[in-house]
């Protein structure tokens, strides 16, 4: 729902109100040569006029006179971060003196959490992962902490970089749903969109203008431009009985020739929920502490048995990667688990592009 | 407060050695209140917590209607089993359970029940057994098929040989590599086939070994007449959380722990014929 416009003057006043609604702000930064979410107190702290350029293995941040905030695509975070931790205690064990187990359950800190800059391709990722880890199998009660106070303020994308294809996955660059407030940025301030009961608050607090017919329709060219702007596209929604028929097809060993196994697309990904449990005892034996970290389908563990590694090599563990990634996703989550974000192919050492990886297995395309 | 994860402390009542390499644990929780309550289905698994080293997935092998211990039956193989091997009778363990889809024991009632096993894939299995023995005028022929590498791995010889005694079961052994006074055959279980008394409208087939074997086993059934519904598989894969999350035990879009670990032949035939998958 739009709500109204906030002058660029104003945006700190956005900034003050959820301070006040007990919110700790993490917005966009440049730290270390790519944008990233962290701790921010005042407008200043954002990455005002950086551009992002983004393609296959390669990623750099120029610095340029525009006054906008938000007029780069992605870092290498989505959400994910933020709510499925990259390590993160589950429980402590504690032996007693007559051998007895204490087991206790481990919460995360409670946190009232708003992120600023939040893009449609990540919103559409959140979903997915709310899906996995609050779905059929039970809630899982770490993720549900962290999510249960999330407050999220996304900034439709006006400048996709060149990995994008958020548009050919349908979910992006603008972003539809699951925001609490949403901002359009134009050079003169915000058109400001409410998605929540809790968004439509805040937008009320900050005492909004009348949205110009002039910066309406600067909004409406500056999607269609960053739709327009994608060229990178999947060959398909459903690629799941494609993918399947071609399992044995030539391009996963030609694929697993140039791919590291490295595990940066699965961390980079915003959908990617696999982990792995990691014990640590005591030096002095009396305590065990039980924790789950990120782990990757492309690692040599992911599918150890009791001696047999089932998936052997990187031919397999690609295989399993892009197959579940555009195919079983389907069965399991009723839709495809790539957004378009295009960071497995940025953050990708040797720049292996999913895009292409895809079409060559479902329309032959290796072959030609 | 929502505990989806966390284990509970529980306590060996006995550790029994079935060959060197393999044990059966029998285990009650230490809160009886708990071990009241706990209900599992043959063919279901628990995650067992040996403290300080991590988890593991183990099937339970006992009656689900013994309320005085549940059973899980290991082989001292990695990190976590190696550990269990070495507890003792008082000792303290977490468990969290019971997890997945068990064996179709109510589709079984009234049909010739067929076990079909490998190596340590008996021990999931031997449940069921136990469940037609203890229930006997429900079920129809029961054929037992045990297939092992060495006849040294063999576990339950004693068992096996009582089954093999008794009306209306038919149980054939099989080791790759016999030793002095095998009494079974020695080749694989497979070979067996021919001699098994299988009426393929009246079976039920379940089955738990290596991957290979249940393949090469339901096209056998397949040509016996046996239907892909009747035939029933249990499945293995990495196991790390139990509930679906975790991501370790997919089998193309299907999660072991939860769709599983007993699937439907005709729900995981395509996936079975893959390597690496």
């Amino acid at each position: 729902m739009e709500t109204g416009f906030l002058p660029r003057g104003r945006f700190q006043e956005l900034l003050a109100v959820l301070h006040r609604s007990g919110y700790r702000c993490l917005g966009p930064q440049v730290r270390d040569g790519a944008i990233v979410y962290a701790a921010i107190s005042v407008a200043e702290d954002l990455p005002r006029g950086a551009r992002d350029h983004q393609a296959a293995g390669h990623y750099r941040i120029e610095q340029t006179a525009s006054p906008r905030y938000f007029g780069w695509a992605n870092g290498p975070q989505a959400l994910k971060p933020l709510v499925f931790a990259p390590q993160e205690v589950l429980w402590r064990a504690r032996r007693q003196a007559d051998g007895g187990l204490e087991l206790h359950q481990e919460m995360p800190p409670a946190e009232r959490l708003a992120v600023i800059g939040v893009r449609a391709c990540d919103l559409a990722a959140l979903a997915l992962q709310d899906r996995h880890f609050l779905g059929a199998a039970g809630d899982d009660p770490h993720y549900a902490a962290r999510r249960a106070e999330l407050f999220l303020v996304a900034v439709h994308c006006s400048d996709p970089s060149d990995v994008c294809f958020c548009v050919s996955t349908g979910d992006g660059p603008q972003a539809s749903s699951g925001f609490d407030l949403a901002l359009c940025e134009l050079d003169s301030g915000f058109i400001v969109e409410s998605g929540s009961d809790r968004g439509a608050v805040v937008a009320a607090e900050l005492k909004l203008e009348a949205v110009g017919a002039d910066a309406r329709a600067a909004a409406a060219r500056q999607a269609d431009a960053a739709r327009t702007r994608q060229h990178r596209s999947l060959p398909g929604r459903d690629l799941r009985a494609v993918l399947f028929a071609n399992l044995e097809h030539p391009r996963w060993g030609e694929v697993a020739g140039r791919c590291l196994a490295c595990g940066n697309c699965t961390s980079v990904c915003p959908t990617c929920f696999c982990h792995a449990s990691v014990e640590t005892p005591a030096l002095d034996g009396g305590a065990s502490v039980h924790a789950r970290a990120w782990d990757s389908c492309f690692s040599q563990g992911h599918s150890y048995i009791h001696g047999l590694t089932v998936r052997s090599d990187t031919r397999t563990r690609y295989r399993q990667w892009l197959t579940h990634k555009l195919g079983s996703w389907h069965g399991q989550f009723g839709r495809s688990g790539c957004v378009g974000c295009g960071r497995c192919i940025s953050w990708c050492p040797v720049g292996i592009d999913i895009t292409e990886e895809a079409a060559a297995v479902c329309t032959g395309a290796a072959d030609e | 407060m929502n505990e989806l994860l966390l284990p509970h402390e529980a306590e060996v009542a006995e550790c029994v050695r079935e060959s060197p390499t393999v044990f059966t644990l029998r285990l009650r929780f230490r809160d009886s209140v708990r071990h009241g309550r706990y209900r599992f289905a043959p063919g279901q698994f628990n995650m067992l917590y040996l403290y300080g080293v991590g988890e593991v997935p183990i099937s339970i092998v006992s009656d689900p209607l013994d309320d005085t211990l549940f059973d899980h039956t290991i082989r001292a193989v990695g990190r976590v089993t190696r550990g269990l091997a070495q507890l003792r009778a008082g000792d303290r363990l977490g468990i969290r359970g019971p997890y997945g889809r068990g064996w179709p024991l109510p589709q079984a009632q009234g049909r010739d029940v067929m076990i079909i096993t490998g190596g340590l894939g008996c021990a999931p299995a031997v449940s069921v057994i136990n469940y037609v023995m203890r229930r006997r005028e429900n079920f129809g022929e029961l054929i037992i098929m045990q297939g092992v590498k060495h006849a040294d791995d063999l576990i339950w010889a004693e068992r096996y040989r009582r089954w093999s005694t008794l009306a209306h079961t038919q149980v054939l052994v099989a080791a790759d590599v016999g030793s002095a006074l095998w009494p079974w055959h020695v080749g694989h279980v497979t070979d067996l086939f021919a001699r098994a008394r299988i009426d393929a409208h009246k079976s039920i087939v379940m089955m738990c070994g290596p991957e290979g074997m249940m393949r090469i086993a339901a096209d056998l059934l397949r040509a016996r007449g046996v239907s892909e519904s009747a035939i029933w598989l249990s499945m293995e894969r990495s196991m790390q959380c139990a509930v679906g999350h975790c991501g370790h035990c997919q089998i193309g879009g299907k999660f072991v722990c939860t769709d599983g670990p007993v699937f439907n032949y005709a729900e995981i035939r395509d996936l079975l014929s893959v390597r690496g998958l």
